[in-house]
This record gives structure tokens, C-alpha cells and sequence, in this order.
């Protein structure tokens, strides 16, 4: 298989089922409404929202149907090692034929228009991808891809937070943002953090925070707590599966940081839905291009 | 869980409350944004609509492809915040019920209350889930928006929970 099938067939994949990672969160949220929940009016609710998200899984799996109508926008991370021969113009064709093979083979919405502001004429073919290039070590390129829905990318921010508030006004500031989500982005959510960099390099992050396996946290023992810090508080804000009440609200936190200038602390929250849907393929040098 | 046939009667309205789980069965219209711009800049202008308001369902939506074999594709709800600007001027001309996923603003509720409306919530993401209760399509208007087009639905056993009664009592409010 070329590197334009493999892309294509992690993306069929994709739309339709979800990673063991994020499938094992959605069964803990389910487990934690039982426990903790108990019989509140919010958490029998959200219950009944998160059996509805687990059927729902069930039937696309079975009909091999998109779990959710809005397949979202291709948001493709390319990571080039360094030693790598295949050539970028090689990358970004498979790229964008990969992503048409899988928009025709498994009924993706169309859900792309060609200009933001006037006519928004449908592009019928869900394209194009909005592609970032990254330069690594050694000789794979590794492509990740998430479909990214908009109920809950419209729920995304950045904010210029002061260089003096540390980890206190990061916590606030995530927990301000998704109070403002609220029921919008089809909770519980999958929260992405990119902190440093420029306001533009703190939303790049925020998204490569999205891609990592939702059960590994941050390597560093600072992040990794800042991590559960700002999960612990999300908690507490009671908006839970649906907007319904109850005490999951979200799912996971990753943070991805760089370094940044010393006036400022770049702040940026992704915000995805349950359908935390992403596909990854790895190319080795030497490999069916 | 309660079984009600659609369009629901003013009865039916003032019977539910927040947090109650019904299954709709009958006909609702589809329509999203640019179907909440365009019907709402035909109320302002004094134009003709082309569906009927009065005592009509509208399910905020936009569905994917249908495979063959099938009526339509996934159809799950969409944010129906996005719809806050045109509703209450669509609740004011008739519309009784409406149904999304996520809160509404103040002015939505408010016309929800004045109108003695209902605004239930489906559940956020589960296309496939809802793909299995339609029964039928047919499209009504403005056939150029794509999935954003306005359509008809039969639909049957249509799962979904009270988010907002006719009395403003709401599951958002905490």
C-alpha cells in the first residue's frame, strides 16, 4: 500500500470508531457518574447522555457509518525527520489524496467552504486540509491527523495571560474558558493546553496536545501536575456530559509548552468533543510512497 | 421515558419538564444556520416562508452523506447557540419546538416562556445513533446550501431530553 492508502484507510478508520485511549475515558466518565453521582438529576442525565454516546459508537462500528455527522476539517501535523528523502511535494500529494479517497469512501460531510466571510461556496469535497510541517530527528515522517469538528473548535481560545501568574492563572483561565463552553462543545471534552511560543505557536500547540495518547501525561513532574490540577478544577464546574449536570465534564488534559519571551504567557485551550477522532501513519524510509 | 407523536399538541408541551426523556415519533423540519439567516431575513422583509411556523418542530442539523441502502447519513444535532440571534423572531411567528444540543441565551428563553415553546436537547455527536430513527427525507427548500439545506424528516422513536420546558425550567440553569 502507498502512502496516500495508508492515509486514507486510517482516516475510513477514524470516522468511524475510536482509539482504545479515548474509548477508555468516555467508560470511566460512565463509571464515575455511577459512583460519585449517584442519583442527582444532572448525573442520571448525563448517564443517560454517555449510554447514548456508547450506543451510538456500537451502531456506527456495525454500519460503518461516521459516528458523527460533522466529520470535521483534516488538521494534519507532518513531523519530516531530518534524515528523510521523500520529498515534501510527495508528502502534501498523499496528503490531499489520502483525504479524498477517505471523504468519497466513507461518506464525509462536506462541511468545507472556500472563503469565511462572504458567499462560503461549499468546496463538495471536503478539502483543502490545513497542513503544519515540523522538522524532527531521524528518517520517518509521521503524519497525524485529527478531524476536528467545529461545535467544539468554536468553543476554542487563546489568551495573553500576565508572565507573573504561574500555574494559579493558567487553572483560572482554562476553567473560565470552558465555563463559557458550557453544553456547546458536546461534553465531556478532551482538553488540549498550549502554553509559550507567540499567541499563534500557543494554538499550534494546543491542537499537537490534542494528538497525544490520552493515557500517557506530560513528562515533566510540573506539567504533569498542572495537568491534573486544571483537570481537578474542570471538574468542579458541574457542567458534565450534554451540558446536563454532573461531576465529568472532561475527559483528559494535555499540555504541550515552549519556551516564550519574558512580558508574556501565552496561553491556548482546545477544546474536542467525546469524538476525540484522530488517525496516525508512520512512514519508514524506503517504504511505497 | 415518554412516547410522543409529532407535531406535538400545546398539550404535550405544557405536560413536560427539564431533564424528562421522550422518543418523538412523526415529522419535524431540519434546518441550521443559514436556514435561521435566510427565514429570518424573509420575516423582515414581509416575505412568503416556505414552511409553515405555526406549531412546527425544528431539529438545528446538517447530516452527512447517506450510504447506499440508507435515508441519510449521520445526523446528530448541531450547537443550537449559533441559532440564538433568529429564534426568538421564528418562536414569535409559531414555531413550538426546537431541538439542538447546548445552552441558549436569556432572549431564547424569554421566547421560549412568552410563546409557551419547548427546546429539547438530542444527544451531542451521535450521528449514527439518530440515522437509525429517520424513516424518510424530503426536501423542502434553498436545495443549494448542501447539508445545510432544508429538509423534511419522518422520524421514528427519536431519542432526546427536555432542556428547556414551556415554563422556562431548564437543565442548564445551576
Amino acid at each position: 500500500m502507498n502512502l496516500a492508502e495508508r492515509i486514507r484507510d486510517a482516516l475510513m478508520y477514524a470516522v468511524v470508531e475510536l482509539d482504545e485511549d479515548v474509548l477508555g475515558r468516555i467508560a470511566w466518565a460512565r463509571t464515575q457518574e455511577e459512583q460519585l453521582g449517584g442519583g442527582s438529576t444532572g448525573s442520571t442525565a448525563s448517564r443517560a447522555v454517555l449510554d447514548a454516546i456508547l450506543k451510538n459508537l456500537e451502531i456506527a462500528k456495525e454500519k460503518r457509518l461516521p459516528m458523527c455527522q460533522d466529520t470535521g476539517l483534516f488538521l494534519v501535523f507532518v513531523d519530516v525527520g531530518k534524515e528523510s528523502t521523500l520529498p515534501l511535494g510527495k508528502i502534501e500529494e498523499a496528503i490531499h489524496h489520502g483525504c479524498l479517497a477517505a471523504v468519497e469512501a466513507s461518506y464525509y460531510r462536506r462541511s468545507v467552504v472556500e472563503e469565511p466571510v462572504f458567499a462560503r461556496k461549499n468546496t463538495k469535497n471536503n478539502m483543502p486540509p490545513a497542513i503544519y510541517y515540523n522538522v524532527v530527528e531521524g528518517s520517518d515522517v509521521t503524519i497525524q491527523i485529527l478531524l476536528k469538528g467545529f461545535g467544539s473548535e468554536n468553543c476554542s481560545s487563546v489568551r495573553m495571560l500576565n508572565p507573573t501568574g504561574g500555574a494559579e492563572a493558567v487553572i483560572k483561565a482554562v476553567g473560565e474558558i470552558v465555563t463559557l463552553a458550557g453544553g456547546k462543545p458536546c461534553p465531556p471534552i478532551f482538553i488540549g493546553v498550549g502554553l509559550g511560543g507567540t499567541m499563534d505557536r500557543a494554538a499550534y500547540l494546543s491542537k499537537r496536545a490534542l494528538l497525544r495518547d490520552v493515557r500517557v501525561a506530560h513528562s515533566d513532574g510540573q506539567y504533569r501536575q498542572l495537568e491534573e490540577d486544571i483537570l481537578a478544577h474542570v471538574q468542579t464546574l458541574g457542567i458534565g456530559s450534554g451540558g446536563m449536570g454532573g461531576v465529568i465534564t472532561a475527559l483528559s488534559v494535555a499540555i504541550e509548552a515552549e519556551p516564550t519571551h519574558i512580558a508574556g504567557m501565552p496561553l491556548a485551550v482546545s477544546i474536542n468533543c467525546w469524538a476525540d477522532r484522530k488517525a496516525k501513519v508512520v512512514y519508514k524510509e524506503g517504504e511505497d510512497a | 421515558m415518554r412516547n410522543l407523536k409529532l407535531p406535538l399538541s400545546r398539550e404535550d408541551i405544557a405536560s413536560l419538564s427539564a431533564y424528562e426523556q421522550v422518543m418523538l415519533s412523526g415529522k419535524l423540519y431540519v434546518g441550521r444556520d443559514q436556514v435561521h439567516r435566510l427565514l429570518f431575513g424573509m420575516i423582515e422583509g414581509n416575505e412568503q416562508l416556505p414552511i409553515d411556523l405555526k406549531g412546527a418542530t425544528i431539529y438545528y442539523m446538517g447530516p452527512s452523506p447517506a450510504p447506499e441502502g440508507m435515508v441519510i447519513g449521520a445526523c446528530g444535532p448541531t450547537t443550537s447557540a449559533r441559532m440564538d440571534p433568529f429564534s426568538p423572531t421564528l418562536l414569535d411567528r409559531g414555531l413550538a419546538v426546537m431541538i439542538g444540543k447546548g445552552p441558549r441565551s436569556q432572549a431564547v428563553c424569554e421566547a421560549i416562556v412568552r410563546n409557551k415553546a419547548l427546546y429539547l436537547q438530542a444527544f451531542g455527536g451521535c450521528g449514527a445513533l439518530y440515522a437509525q430513527a429517520v424513516k424518510k427525507v424530503t426536501p423542502i427548500a434553498f436545495g443549494e446550501l448542501g447539508p445545510e439545506a432544508l429538509i423534511e424528516l419522518e422520524v421514528e422513536d427519536f431519542p432526546v431530553i427536555v432542556a428547556i420546558d414551556s415554563r422556562g425550567g431548564s437543565v442548564f440553569s445551576r
